[in-house]
């Protein structure tokens, strides 16, 4: 298992080089010069852009800047933002908390709501609470996620009043959960239906009518036997899922003003601040990585014929 | 092969992860909610490019914050755009060019300390230094001494630390020589740019930045960047323009669409942008609370004079024929549902008439005469190359709608749908690039919004040959030398005189041809009264009362 989980930690080097690398060649493959744009319509003297862009290093030729940038990283520095001088980091730290509330969030829902519905269905294969469940699923699915927000926002605030259209305070849960439910509605169909199909199917596998056979209650039957035999294809997509729920955030973010890291990115990128962009992109690429080699530990804790060595 | 532990039996894997990620989501719930504020004032507000230095910025967010907690020597009357004495007792000169500033007593900053001739001189050198890589330098080049300290070429080293125009003479007089006569200088000083610094910004700068410290109407009590800001009434404050709320409270929208939608749900008061989508509804939806006016900003098309084809008398009468081609009246109403105002000269109506606003100035050139544009460019062999085109960046604004429209009424006069077409550009930094690298061959979009509401800066940085931001290579003696007269007048009047008659001799050249003014736009709540836009359309918050 150590040994395992260190070949993974140390695959996750080319991984993590190639994506920065692509990233960073994106942001510096756009056209135009950050540097100069920050003085608008004005031209400007040559002497003051060559002496920012020096004290950046963003004179130097693009490998040797990519090279800083990953020494930097080493160092656990992301480089600084070229407008305002403030370091990648502090940008990134103080737009994380009210991401990883919402994403958090989202993904509590996303378990239990998603999870819940998908074993009520599935044990109650094609009967009414069945169907009825496949077809909102069905609706999350085919509904793009803004259109669900700004629903969500016209129907829960404006009409109801029950919540307020947007986020004023990240750190007040209360006000983050509407946003967490549009971010949630995606991941949350696929899970109840993922769900739902693998539960249906084990309902009928041997072990099951052995469990049963041998005197156990049906709940007993149904949340240790049944529940983590279906619940493998589950936590993959779950794993998987963090990830997208964090990206997902962006869209989201925007409809509910929540200043987290999707507004982050996109004030980054209509100021190519390049640095800042990749750094985000960055932490993002660490986050899918450790969550894929927790979900890949997580079988061998759900099925122990799974073994890794 | 290892065989590793049996793992607990009931683990639910989700469950685990949910967990983990809930803790990492920090353990502060709920709370803190900013709802009950009393008297504060919620306006929207973005994130600030730069650090707030007043020197080292130049857009409007954070120009928000800087015309709340500093006042310069003057200030422009929110109203008339005329600039005021604010912290300047008076600032006297015999030659036009160099100039004794006496301050105001009694004017303090936020933690006390007095506002001193020091405290202007100190900042001023510090944002001209280029060593502070201020992006308002350019506004201290004309003080004489700037080159040492802001060389122009690049590589080069400052060779002093200080201006040597700028002297103390005591705690309350200064000297200011300037490279050259500027009879309008004094109006200059309104803007954010020239504002005094306090000791504690030269004693520790990380900590003032975050927390700056200035000597206006209001201080600022919490700042969390990419969250808000929170400003509260300075009590000491010496100006008469001081706070008639009990404070400020900066939302960072990143869209703008939201903050409408929360103006709407009253969880905002104030808004200085509408979604575009919205103009149509706004004045109906918000029942009047809406303010819609023109700003210091004026659209123009330049033409590269650079370019052969664009030379000589023919190219002029070409120009004067597309400007006549383009429908403005329609343009503004239909693409920017009435948010412009077709141009009738080269500044702006927030100067009014006696600050050089002329309605008159352009005349028919700026008029919608199909058929005499027709005329003007057959009769000066037609449009060079037989073509046009109007580029321009189309990353923001409506440019690439308003740009389809114009070349459609080019067209429509001309008779022939190929006579202009659009070549957009993706970014504004790569717009900008080509325009500096001076590799424009048609028509290209330039817009100007003014430093300070000033003839002056609508005409000089623009057309005067060695202008900063001459973007179209005009370079006309006669235009150059009405410009030194008007800054060596001796009075106001006379100055923008001259800047006028300089300006007559753009409508004979149109180096640039004038679209339209762009106007402020603004929104407010139920809850406040008196909100109103200042010349640079940000919002006097001052001013604002709350029910």
């Amino acid at each position: 298992m150590g040994r395992y989980v260190v070949r993974r930690l140390l695959q996750m080097i080319p991984v993590f080089i190639g994506a920065t690398l692509l990233v960073f060649l994106m942001m510096y493959a756009l056209p135009g010069d950050p540097v100069r744009a920050l003085w608008g319509e004005r031209s400007v003297d040559e002497a003051q852009i060559a002496a920012m862009k020096a004290d950046l290093g963003l004179d130097l030729p693009l490998w040797h800047q990519y090279l800083n940038y990953l020494l930097g990283l080493l160092q656990g520095d992301f480089g600084t933002q070229i407008a305002s001088g403030r370091p990648v980091i502090d940008v990134i730290t103080s737009a994380l908390p009210a991401t990883l509330r919402l994403t958090a969030l989202a993904f509590l829902i996303t378990v239990v709501l998603g999870v819940g519905l998908g074993v009520i269905a599935g044990l109650r294969r094609g009967g009414k609470t069945d169907r009825m469940i496949l077809f909102v699923t069905l609706l999350f699915i085919s509904v793009p996620v803004f259109v669900i927000g700004y629903l969500y926002q016209v129907f829960f605030a404006h009409n109801l009043g029950w919540a307020r259209p947007t986020v004023q305070d990240p750190t007040a849960w209360s006000q983050l959960i509407l946003p967490a439910m549009v971010l949630s509605s995606l991941s949350l169909a696929y899970v109840a239906r993922l769900t739902r199909t693998s539960v249906a199917e084990n309902k009928r596998a041997d072990y099951m009518r052995t469990a049963r056979a041998k005197g156990l209650t049906g709940r007993r039957a149904v949340s240790v036997h049944l529940m983590r035999n279906s619940l493998i294809p589950v936590v993959t997509f779950l794993g998987v899922d963090i990830g997208n729920l964090m990206a997902g955030a962006i869209v989201t973010e925007g409809i509910f003003n929540v200043n987290g890291i999707g507004s982050a990115v996109y004030r980054a990128l209509s100021y190519r601040e390049g640095a800042t962009v990749v750094g985000i992109v960055t932490f993002m690429i660490l986050v899918y990585l450790v969550v894929t080699l927790l979900v890949d530990l997580l079988y061998a804790v759900l099925d122990p014929r799974i073994r890794y060595a | 092969m290892r065989p590793t532990g049996r793992p607990h039996r009931t683990l639910i894997g989700a469950a685990v992860l949910a967990l983990a990620l809930a803790a990492c989501g920090g353990g502060d719930d709920g709370g803190t909610a900013a709802g009950e504020n009393g008297g504060l004032v919620r306006a929207s507000w973005g994130e600030p490019q730069n650090e707030l230095e007043p020197a080292n910025t130049n857009e409007v967010q954070g120009g928000k914050v800087l015309d709340m907690t500093f006042r310069g020597l003057k200030r422009y009357n929110p109203e008339t755009a005329e600039a005021e004495d604010a912290v300047a007792e008076s600032i006297e000169t015999d030659d036009q060019q160099t100039f004794t500033i006496t301050l105001r007593e009694g004017w303090t900053f936020h933690d006390g300390t007095p506002v001193t001739a020091d405290s202007f001189v100190n900042a001023w050198n510090y944002g001209a230094n280029i060593e502070n890589a201020q992006i308002g330098s350019y506004f201290f080049e004309f003080i004489r001494g700037y080159e040492d300290v802001h060389p122009t070429e690049e590589g080069e080293e400052p060779t002093a630390e200080t201006m040597s125009g700028l002297e103390v003479i005591d705690d309350r007089t200064f000297t200011v020589t300037l490279n050259e006569p500027f009879s309008l200088w004094p109006e200059t000083l309104g803007y954010s740019a020239y504002a005094p610094l306090p000791d504690a910004f030269f004693e520790d700068r990380e900590a003032w930045l975050r927390q700056p410290i200035g000597n206006g109407p209001y201080r600022i009590d919490t700042y969390n960047p990419g969250q808000g800001m929170t400003l509260l009434p300075f009590e000491e404050y010496a100006g008469d323009d001081g706070a008639r709320n009990d404070g400020v409270e900066l939302i960072v929208y990143t869209d703008n669409s939201t903050a409408y939608t929360d103006l709407q749900a009253g969880n905002l008061d104030v808004i200085d942008d509408i979604p575009a989508a919205q103009l149509r509804n706004a004045e109906q939806d918000l029942d009047g609370r809406y303010i819609n006016e023109p700003a210091g900003i004026i659209q123009t098309v330049s033409f590269p004079l650079y370019a052969e084809a664009w030379q000589g008398g023919d190219a002029a009468t070409i120009r004067r024929g597309l400007s006549m081609a383009i429908n403005r009246e329609e343009i503004t109403e239909r693409i920017f549902q009435g948010t412009r105002t077709p141009a009738t000269d080269f500044t702006s109506p927030v100067l009014g008439e006696e600050g050089g606003y002329d309605e008159d100035l352009c005349g028919e050139v700026c008029e919608y005469d199909p058929e005499r544009a027709r005329e003007l460019i057959e009769e000066a062999g037609g449009l060079p190359g037989g073509t046009v085109t109007l580029s321009s960046n189309v990353d923001a604004g409506s440019h690439r709608q308003w740009m389809d429209a114009a070349c459609n009424s080019i067209n429509n006069a001309l008779g022939d749908t190929g006579a202009c077409t659009v070549t957009p550009v993706p970014t504004f930094a790569d717009y900008r690039n080509r325009i500096t690298g001076r590799e424009m061959t048609g028509m290209f979009r330039t817009g100007w919004q003014m430093d300070y509401p000033l003839i002056q800066n609508f005409l000089q940085p623009i057309f005067y040959s060695t202008g900063s931001s001459n973007d179209s290579g005009y370079d006309n003696p006669d235009f150059d030398e009405l410009v030194d007269r008007a800054n060596r007048a001796d009075d106001e009047e006379e100055a923008v005189d001259l800047f006028r008659e300089a300006e007559e001799l753009l409508v004979e050249d149109l180096p640039a041809i004038p679209l339209w003014y762009q106007n402020g736009i603004a929104g407010y709540s139920e809850r406040v009264d008196n909100v109103t836009l200042n010349p640079f359309s940000v919002p006097v918050y001052t001013e604002i009362t709350v029910n």
